[in-house]
């Protein structure tokens, strides 16, 4: 066995602002907590059955975890790993969004073709919206005056008015929509299509298309380019794509919609987040079973961390 | 002293006068690892599967991995270049006017030696800088740092073609040397697959190449290339180098089986 000493320290990671990863792994029913400054797994806290989605309050007081199997959102304290309370969240909650006013959560019931909108203060269902089968992608607008749900199967991105919480628009897109986000101040919105293997982006104010990003992976078969989530760069000029089973982040330019580079991570990439000062990015590799930290400057993979079995989601939580 | 500095330039001036006359051997030397990059490793660039080993933090193309395996075989086969031109100069004679020299022939053959050596490292740095032209490109101090391991790797190789040149009696018996050393060396080493590659298919094939001097030259180039220093790789080459040397000296001393003073 070939055994190393390290001469010089090569990693040049060097964040600015200190802060944590928290990853939700699918299989072994439990977050990791990834150091943005070491690189390394600190902590690790059981879930409830099936974690995927995953996103913070405002104030990073509380973290909510969508335990699919448990049809949970569970409310988790962050400085503690213990498990607050749950919320109801409707049958095999898959992905949520938190409402701008930090208090409704958007979450999408994949099994039962609704989107269940929580007040998180009083734990009660506000809403239940009918929305095509199987939902998953979330995305709410900045001024929090639209949601948007995805549905896999139907093919449609939803459009929910949030002060009537009622439909008021669907447009179709390609096969299997699995991400949603609003963009530039909010008028637009990019929706990915794993099956399909596009990212479609819509003119908000009239839900119309304005563009579509194909991916082609060199050496890979496109069956395996499906994109998922994305993630935006601070100045939401450049756009990062997961592209599933090909083993590859797409590096989009969010001005022209065309694809700069691809960046090789783990096996099925799934989703992302950034740390505090979007120096780094986070990707889970859910096969795989670790984290790619992708150096957004020079697009580079620099650093692939193992966490637990399938990891999903990724949510950023300052610590300074 | 002046003396030992003397043939030192002068074997090394040759070494470098022959190299730079012969452009081809320059390109032969760069198309036979730049095919291997290019062509061989980008249709297996999913061959290697996805794993991370080190020196490496995250997940690489086989492009990536086989960048030093090929620097390697850019100082393999000078080293074995260099002792096929050994044997050139004992048929043409001109090894006989170098060895009547007074200077000992530990001296000469060390001198030889640092200037293929040398030859060899700089076409290590002309691949290196045409693969990261296409894109395949090392941590920026790595450049740096791979260099006392490709001096000690190119001396491990050129010893070893030196201890082979002392056997070899004939230009025509060289083809047995590519034939039973080059290519043994480098398929079984980890210069195209990882050790846990070869583990899967066979523990034996494992075994041969873990004890494969070539094996711990390669990665000690390829850990050095990554700003690592890889102590296990380091020392195996500098024992193989020491044998070779030691083998070689002996081979070209007038006991060995070397040409022989005339008394």
């Amino acid at each position: 066995m070939i055994r190393s000493a390290t001469l010089i320290c090569g990693f040049l990671v060097s964040p600015v602002w200190a802060g944590e990863i928290w990853v939700t792994n699918e299989k072994d029913d439990t977050v990791s907590i990834i150091s943005t400054e070491t690189l390394e797994v600190i902590q690790t806290y059981p879930t409830g059955e099936r974690p995927r989605g995953i996103t913070f309050s405002k104030d990073y007081s509380v973290v909510y975890i969508c335990a699919s199997d448990s049809d949970a959102v569970q409310v988790m304290d962050p400085n503690t790993g213990e498990i607050l309370h749950d919320l109801p969240s409707g049958e095999d909650p898959e992905q949520f969004v938190l409402h701008p006013n930090d208090r409704h959560l958007y979450i999408a019931n994949e099994d039962d073709a609704i989107t269940t909108v929580v007040d998180t203060e009083t734990r009660r269902v506000i809403a239940q919206i009918d929305v095509g089968v199987e939902p998953e992608g979330m995305a709410v607008s900045p001024d929090g005056k639209i949601a948007i749900t995805t549905s896999e199967t139907t093919n449609m991105a939803h459009w929910i008015d949030t002060e009537t919480q009622e439909l008021f628009a669907n447009t179709l897109v390609d096969s299997r929509p699995r991400h949603a986000e609003f963009v530039a101040e909010g008028t637009q919105l990019w929706v990915s299509s794993e099956i399909g293997g596009t990212i479609t982006i819509f003119d908000v104010a009239d839900q119309s298309e304005i563009g579509k990003i194909d991916f082609e992976v060199q050496g890979v078969h496109p069956d395996r380019v499906q994109p998922v989530g994305f993630e935006f760069t601070a100045d939401e000029k450049t756009a990062f794509v997961a592209l599933g089973p090909s083993n590859h982040v797409a590096v989009v330019n969010a001005e022209t919609f065309e694809v700069e580079d691809y960046i090789l991570v783990g096996r099925r990439v799934w989703h992302m987040d950034f740390n505090g000062d979007k120096t780094q990015l986070f990707t889970t590799n859910g096969v795989s079973g670790d984290v790619t930290v992708i150096d957004v400057a020079s697009r580079t993979a620099v650093k692939t961390i193992k966490v637990g079995r399938f990891p999903w989601g990724a949510a950023y939580r300052p610590t300074e | 002293m002046s003396g030992y500095v003397t043939a030192l330039i002068a074997i090394v001036t040759r070494e470098a006068l022959r190299f730079v006359h012969q452009r081809e051997r320059f390109v032969a030397a760069l198309v036979r690892p730049l095919v291997w990059l290019l062509v061989f490793a980008a249709g297996f660039r999913a061959a290697l599967g996805l794993s991370i080993i080190p020196p490496y933090q995250t997940y690489i193309t086989y492009e990536t991995y086989i960048v030093p395996g090929l620097c390697g075989m850019i100082l393999l086969f000078n080293g074995m270049q260099s002792s096929l031109s050994l044997i050139y100069d004992r048929e043409m004679g001109a090894m006989k006017l170098l060895l009547t020299s007074p200077l000992p022939r530990w001296w000469l053959l060390m001198c030889k030696l640092l200037g293929a050596t040398a030859i060899s490292i700089l076409q290590v740095y002309a691949f290196l800088a045409i693969a990261a032209a296409f894109g395949i490109v090392m941590p920026a101090m790595g450049y740096v740092a791979v260099l006392p391991a490709l001096v000690v790797a190119g001396l491990m190789l050129g010893s070893l073609g030196l201890l082979l040149s002392s056997f070899i009696k004939q230009l025509e018996n060289f083809a047995g040397v590519m034939n039973f050393v080059i290519f043994p060396m480098f398929f079984l080493s980890s210069a195209l697959y990882p050790l846990w590659k070869m583990a899967e298919s066979s523990e034996l094939l494992h075994d041969i190449c873990a004890v494969n001097p070539f094996t711990h030259a390669v990665e000690l180039i390829r850990f050095a290339l990554y700003l690592q220093l890889n102590g296990a790789a380091l020392g195996w080459t500098v024992l193989a180098a020491g044998l070779f040397t030691t083998g070689a000296l002996w081979g070209y001393s007038p006991e060995g089986t070397g040409i022989r003073r005339k008394s």
